[in-house]
Parts: C-alpha cells; sequence; structure tokens
C-alpha cells in the first residue's frame, strides 16, 4: 500500500515538473505555431546554470531560489533572443523553424557538454526541505511535496494571467485565431516575444527545481522534450488546463509504468497520445487540431 | 549535349569509380555512408520535400528496417530472405504509421511522428528480450551477391551506389509523374485539391509508403555496412539529422537530399577528426543555412548563380511555399 502511495506522491510530483515545463511549450505551440524543439535544452540549460551557482561553481555560491530566479531570468533572455532574432523571419516556415530550433539545440547540447563535461551534475536539496514529512506511518520527502506546492501555485498564477488580465485575454486571442486579433489592434508580434521569453524562463525554472530529483546531465533536453510533446498532444496545444491534466496523466503513467512494467515503460506512456489522437486529434482540451 | 548532361555524366562516372580514385579504404567507407545516408534523405525529401509533410519520426522506420534485418540474420535465416522480409516489415511499419499521423498535417504530423519515433526508440532501448536493448544486434557476415563479397569496402560501395542510382532514379521518374505532381499539389493547396477530386489522404498514403521503402532499403544498407544495430539508431537526434540533411539541403528537390547527406555525414566524419566541437560546428551551419539561404543550399547555390552570371531575361526558378 505504501509503495503505490509514494509512487503516487512522485507522479504527482514529476507532473507538476512536467507541467511547469509543458505550459509555455504548449502556449508557444497554439500561438504561434513553432514547434519549439529546443525546449528541452531551455530545461536543461535552466538546470545547469541554476547548479552552477547553487555550488558555487563560479565561486559564488548562492541560495537555491535566488539561483533559480536568476537562471529563469537567463534562459527567458535566451528565449526572447532567439523569438527576435531568428524565429521572427520564419514565420509561417515550419521547414525553417524546425532546422533552426534544431540547430540551436545541437548547439545547445554542445555547449552545455563543453562548459560542464559530461558527468552528471548533482544538485542539492534547498535547505531546509531536505527532510521528510510524517504523515500517521508514511514518510515523504519534503522537497518532492514542495514541489507539488510550487507547480500548484504556478499554476493559478498562469490561469489568474491568462483568465482575469488584459494580457492574459490578448494571448487567447492570439491563439483563437491570430488575423482577428491583430485586426482589432493587438500587436500580436509583441505577444509572441512575451510569450517566448515567458515559456522559456519556465522551461528553465522547472530544469532547476527538477535539479535536485532528476539531477543534471548531458541529454537531460532530450529526455524531457518527447514528454512535453506527449503533454500537449494529450491535452490540447495552447490550452493551460490541457497542459496541467497532461501533465499529471503523463506522470502517473511514466511513474507508475517504470515501476510494474519496466520493459515497455516507453510504450506505455505513448499509448494514451496515441488514442488520443484517433478519438480527438485536437487534444482532450484543445480548441482545433494543430 | 548539353552542360546538364555532361556534368551529370561525369557526376554518375565519378561516383561509379569513387574505391578507384578514393584515397585509402576510410576515404571510400565515408562516400558508401553518404550514399546510404543520401537514400534515407531522398526517401524522407519524398514527404517533407514533395509532400509537405515533415517528420520527425524517421529514424524509427529506418531503425525498423535494421532490427529486422539483424533479427532474421540472429535466428538463422538467409541473407535473401532477411532483406525482403526486411523490405516488407519497413514499409507495413510505415503503413501504420501513416495511418496514425496521417490525421494531421503541418506541425500536427511533426509532433505525432516524433512521437511515434520516439515510441519505437522506447521499444527497442527497454524490450531487451527482442532487441538486446543497448547491447544491440550484431550482424556477423555481409551478403554475397553473385558471388562478390560484400565484405571488401570497395565492394559494398558498388552495391550502395547501386541502390543509390535506382532510388534516385525513382524518385526523379515519381516527382515528375501524375502521383508525384498530385502530392506536391497537395502539398500547395490541400483543399483545392481535395475540390478537384483528388483523394488527398490516399495520394498522402501511397508518399508515405514509398518514402518507406526508400528509408527500409537505406535501413538494411546501413545495418550491413556497420554490421551493429542499437537504439542509438532511432533515437531523435538520428531523425532530426536526416531531417536536416533534406532541409539543408533544400527540401522538394532531387539533388538537396544528397548535397545535405554529404554536408552532413561528411562533418560528422571527417571534420569531426579535426575539431572536437563538430556538434557546435553542424548547429550552427544549420542556423546559417536559414537565415542566409531559407530555401536550402541547392536552391540557394541556384539562385546565387542565376543572380551571378544568369540572363536576366528568364525569373530565377520559384521556391516552393510550405503552408500549414
Amino acid at each position: 500500500m505504501s509503495f503505490y502511495l509514494v509512487l503516487t506522491v512522485n507522479s504527482i510530483t514529476f507532473g507538476g515538473l512536467l507541467f511547469l515545463l509543458s505550459a509555455g511549450f504548449s502556449l508557444i505551440f497554439g500561438l504561434m505555431r513553432i514547434p519549439n524543439l529546443t525546449h528541452g535544452s531551455l530545461f536543461m540549460i535552466g538546470a545547469y546554470v541554476g547548479a552552477t551557482l547553487v555550488v558555487g561553481m563560479l565561486g559564488v555560491k548562492m541560495n537555491f531560489w535566488l539561483a533559480a530566479l536568476l537562471a529563469t531570468l537567463a534562459v527567458g533572455l535566451i528565449g526572447a533572443l532567439t523569438e527576435r532574432l531568428l524565429l521572427r523571419r520564419l514565420p509561417g516556415n515550419e521547414l525553417a523553424q524546425v532546422l533552426v530550433t534544431l540547430g540551436l539545440s545541437f548547439m545547445a547540447a554542445d555547449f552545455c557538454l563543453m562548459v560542464w563535461g559530461g558527468d552528471p551534475l548533482s544538485v542539492p536539496t534547498p535547505a531546509g526541505l531536505g527532510g521528510f514529512a510524517r504523515l500517521g506511518v508514511m514518510v515523504f520527502p519534503l522537497y518532492r511535496l514542495a514541489i507539488i506546492a510550487i507547480a500548484a501555485v504556478i499554476a493559478v498564477a498562469l490561469w489568474l494571467l491568462l483568465d482575469r488580465t488584459r494580457l492574459g485575454a490578448m494571448i487567447r486571442a492570439g491563439v483563437d485565431d491570430p488575423d482577428m486579433a491583430r485586426v482589432v489592434g493587438i500587436r500580436v508580434s509583441q505577444l509572441f516575444t512575451i510569450v517566448f521569453a515567458l515559456g522559456a524562463g519556465l522551461a528553465g525554472f522547472a530544469g532547476i527545481v527538477g535539479g535536485p530529483i532528476l539531477s543534471v546531465y548531458p541529454g537531460l533536453d532530450q529526455d524531457m522534450l518527447p514528454l512535453a510533446l506527449v503533454v500537449v498532444i494529450l491535452g490540447g496545444s495552447g490550452s493551460l488546463l490541457g497542459s496541467f491534466v497532461g501533465s499529471l496523466v503523463v506522470g502517473f503513467i511514466y511513474n507508475f509504468g517504470q515501476a510494474l512494467l519496466p520493459e515497455l515503460a516507453y510504450f506505455v506512456l505513448f499509448l494514451p497520445m496515441l488514442l488520443v489522437l484517433l478519438l480527438r486529434p485536437q487534444g482532450l482540451f484543445g480548441r482545433h487540431v494543430p | 549535349m548539353t552542360a546538364r548532361a555532361i556534368a551529370l555524366l561525369l557526376a554518375i562516372v565519378l561516383l561509379a569509380t569513387v574505391p578507384v580514385w578514393m584515397p585509402g579504404i576510410y576515404y571510400v567507407n565515408v562516400a558508401s555512408q553518404i550514399l546510404i545516408y543520401a537514400v534515407f534523405a531522398l526517401g524522407l525529401n519524398i514527404l517533407a520535400g514533395y509532400g509537405g509533410l515533415v517528420s520527425l519520426g524517421h529514424a524509427g522506420l529506418f531503425g525498423i528496417a535494421c532490427y529486422a534485418t539483424g533479427y532474421l540474420l540472429q535466428l538463422g535465416f538467409g541473407h535473401a530472405f532477411a532483406i525482403v522480409a526486411a523490405t516488407v516489415v519497413g514499409v507495413a511499419a510505415t503503413a501504420i504509421f501513416a495511418v496514425l499521423s496521417l490525421r494531421a498535417s503541418g506541425i500536427g504530423f511533426i509532433m505525432i511522428t516524433l512521437a511515434l519515433g520516439e515510441i519505437l526508440w522506447g521499444l527497442a532501448y527497454r524490450w531487451i528480450s527482442l532487441t538486446g536493448g543497448d547491447n544491440g544486434i550484431n550482424v556477423k557476415t555481409r551478403p554475397e551477391p553473385f558471388g562478390l563479397s560484400l565484405a571488401d569496402a570497395g565492394h559494398f560501395y558498388y552495391a550502395t551506389f547501386v541502390v543509390f542510382v535506382i532510388a534516385i532514379a525513382t524518385v526523379a521518374i515519381f516527382a515528375r509523374s501524375p502521383l508525384g505532381a498530385a502530392l506536391m499539389g497537395t502539398r500547395d493547396q490541400p483543399r483545392r485539391m481535395n475540390a478537384l477530386g483528388y483523394h488527398v489522404l490516399a495520394i498522402r498514403f501511397w508518399a508515405c509508403l514509398f518514402s518507406g521503402l526508400l528509408t527500409a532499403w537505406s535501413g538494411i544498407l546501413f545495418v550491413y555496412y556497420t554490421q551493429f544495430i542499437s537504439p542509438q539508431t532511432l533515437s531523435l537526434t538520428s531523425s532530426a539529422e536526416v531531417l536536416l540533411m533534406v532541409i539543408s539541403g533544400g527540401a522538394g528537390t532531387l539533388l538537396g537530399p544528397v548535397v545535405g547527406a554529404a554536408l552532413v555525414v561528411i562533418v560528422k566524419t571527417v571534420v569531426s577528426g579535426f575539431i572536437e566541437r563538430w556538434n557546435f560546428l553542424l548547429g550552427a551551419i544549420f542556423v546559417a543555412i536559414v537565415i542566409l539561404m531559407p530555401e536550402g543550399l541547392v536552391p540557394g547555390s541556384v539562385r546565387l548563380w542565376r543572380l551571378a552570371f544568369g540572363r536576366r531575361t528568364r525569373k530565377p526558378a520559384a521556391v516552393p511555399e510550405t503552408k500549414p
């Protein structure tokens, strides 16, 4: 029984991380119709930058949360620059978008390998969260519970941003009908930069927050990108609720699959995605077929 | 004889005699690799270039053919049977692939094929009883058609060259055939094609199968070339690499994928001997191509050539526009 409970907590934790990663991916995909194949790299860069600051590789050793904030800002800036300098030139040209985002992810992977080497980097758990929470006979690692809380807070914040603010209304309008949004005077191209920076920053944040659990290693980018894809296909592109539900589903399937059916874990992970594609191609909460 | 025909003849003669003039076995092997990947890229180009359907899961199909060959040989079947069966398995897998992924087009197609490719990679990696997991499958011998042992690098190159010529000739014929024209029509104006009475889905399906056939052939060549197959071959990186060959060379052109294959293989094998950060270099080349020649190297060079030396009256060839 406790085995399943622990597995459940782990699944929700992983789902929370996936949500941080895929919310931005989904918005970028939904709003800009760009398959942002650098998203895994952004996650990895966030993890590496944050880990460097936490471990103190540059001589400055800083608080975990401060490091996480700086990593988020750095990755958000990278995202904004990518959008402004490169992707902006290629509207509607999927081939070129794939070429440039893949090219960048190659460069990022090699750059990280060059700077941080091939050995995995373990990130210490932030101070005060290294312990365990006792609930009757059950014991849960505090940090995993903290990740769940963080993901929940950010989910609510994103929902408020998208649903309650003017900026959110403009983003939603852009997702639903970019041409019409332009006609009514919304500067959609400015939204692109904002959303891209936001999505990239969230991915970077997920990277460093996930660091103490996943650690940081070369190839992390390629482990995370397909998961983000599955979440978006499951949930539907451009839908926050979709990313949320999709992340939880994938978190559960991934953890339970690895524990119960290790040989077919990956296959089991993609099975619900195929079902959704066959029965509801726009995703569970998507508004239109991508 | 036109200049074009002379150039073509020269290229064929040069390619056909690579083992004669190439200095050393190493470079002959590099040439074999280029041609193997060229066949693969030609296959993907059917979809990504002529069909406007960008697949990021083709390494999975490539890998299925590889594994089928290796597994059947491991079971003790002969080479001829393994090659035929692997072709059938590869095309059948493509059919399933197509049924699932053709529900979408544009970015949706990219995403679905990527996910399907990842499934196949996951199976190869984790289904250890069938695939040997990370240990992979060894292929002990190469076939001996007509008593010619392909264990020799030069002989193997000739076999690869024959397959390459067949592949590029069929693609050239296909591109000029009514089916090829219809496929390009579905790429540019799917709704209009539908209104004109073409069965868009069926055309795309046949294109997928043709693409799968070439992919399977390149997979079989590859597994005989390396005599080893591991999940690494099916990874997203491999899918990305072959797609980048197609796009960087020029999607929807006949020579583009070949040039792209040469570019990537040369950077990977030859340049990596001199520059440690070749992956970075490759990524930078791709980004540079997008900025300087977004249509790809072959059409881009043709455009520059015409700009510099062309007759002013003739307009440069229109670059096919891909629309979601």
